[in-house]
């Protein structure tokens, strides 16, 4: 499947160190590398763009400072004030799916969002951490949040499992959007880089011309999926804290 | 051989998930292009929204990709 010059071939992870440990295999992968990598930037962002802390904010500050409350007027506008304390979660969220999905959009690098058990641990933090907000907060209630309300008795055995059904599909859903968007864009990436290839100089500038537009959207999609699992995970809080359907 | 050919037309199949993405993503951008005409001072507003209901509506699409890639390699 993995052949060299398959689309699919940039998704295969690579040994960078092998390291056993008792029979389970903890090498340090090309994702792992990239995953550190994602971490650096983030913390060196943040950081060196604040090191003025000047009243009136320069481009690197502005930039720090639009991320930080572009994030916390989703909450304001989402969760409300009560969801002030999960902001540092949430933006720690955004900012590594946003990063590890810009890095990807560098050539020859290794996009760390296309691998379903990244997106996959992602998504059911997200999803454990919020369900267990959810019960210490409202204890036995919780179970009501599987009720709609406002609805006979005799539908309520239809729709009870539905809404069960619904809410354990969370994880999956929120996890294989984001990795089907990088898979399926790094995917055309490449396709069209074959095209340019094999169609040679004169006929290869159209799909050049078409690989010109696609990273634009993918650059849009980049960051849009980041945006997507961030508010969904704002939503998903949203449910746990206050109940209301 | 012929489970090879299934496999092909079952991808191919799995693509028809399209049409209805192709008619959710039209509809999207259209009512925010009439909605915005109506009331242009409101488009702003809302253009968070269209671009949630675009990432929304592509994520189907890309649910039919995976299956087709897991009919062909799975």
């Amino acid at each position: 499947m993995a052949s060299e010059h398959s689309p699919l071939a940039q998704f295969e992870i690579k040994r960078l160190v092998e390291w056993n440990v008792g029979g389970l295999d903890v090498s340090f992968t090309n994702a792992s590398l990239f995953m550190v990598i994602a971490i650096a930037a983030i913390t060196l962002f943040l950081t060196w763009s604040m090191r003025g802390r000047a009243m009136v904010p320069g481009r690197m500050q502005s930039m720090a400072e639009i991320s930080y409350e572009f994030i916390a007027n989703m909450i304001k506008d989402n969760v409300g004030s009560d969801g002030r304390k999960y902001f540092p979660f949430i933006f720690t969220l955004f900012m590594f799916v946003l990063f590890c999905n810009l890095l990807g959009m560098i050539p020859y690098t290794f996009t760390v969002t296309s691998q379903i058990i990244v997106t996959f641990a992602l998504a059911a933090l997200v999803f454990v951490g919020v369900t267990v907000i959810g019960i210490v907060r409202h204890g036995f209630k919780f179970l009501t949040f599987f009720v709609p309300s406002g609805v006979p008795v005799v539908l309520l055995v239809i729709l009870v499992p539905i809404e069960v059904i619904s809410y354990f599909v969370r994880p999956i859903s929120l996890s294989v959007r984001l990795f089907a968007n990088m898979l399926a864009g790094h995917t055309l990436l490449k396709v069209f880089g074959g095209f340019v290839v094999s169609l040679g100089i004169y006929l290869g500038w159209l799909p050049l011309g078409f690989i010109v537009v696609l990273t634009g959207l993918e650059f849009l999609v980049a960051f849009l999926q980041a945006y997507v699992f961030a508010i969904l995970s704002c939503l998903y809080l949203n449910d746990a804290l206050h109940l209301h359907h | 051989m012929e489970l090879e050919a299934a496999k092909m037309i079952g991808a191919g199949l799995a693509t028809i998930a399209l049409a209805g993405v192709g008619v959710g993503i039209g509809n999207i951008f259209g009512s925010y292009v009439s909605g915005s005409l109506r009331n242009p001072a409101a488009a702003p507003k809302v253009f968070g929204n269209v671009l949630l209901g675009f990432a929304l509506t592509e994520a189907v699409a890309l649910f039919a990709l995976v299956i087709a890639f897991l009919i062909l390699f799975g």
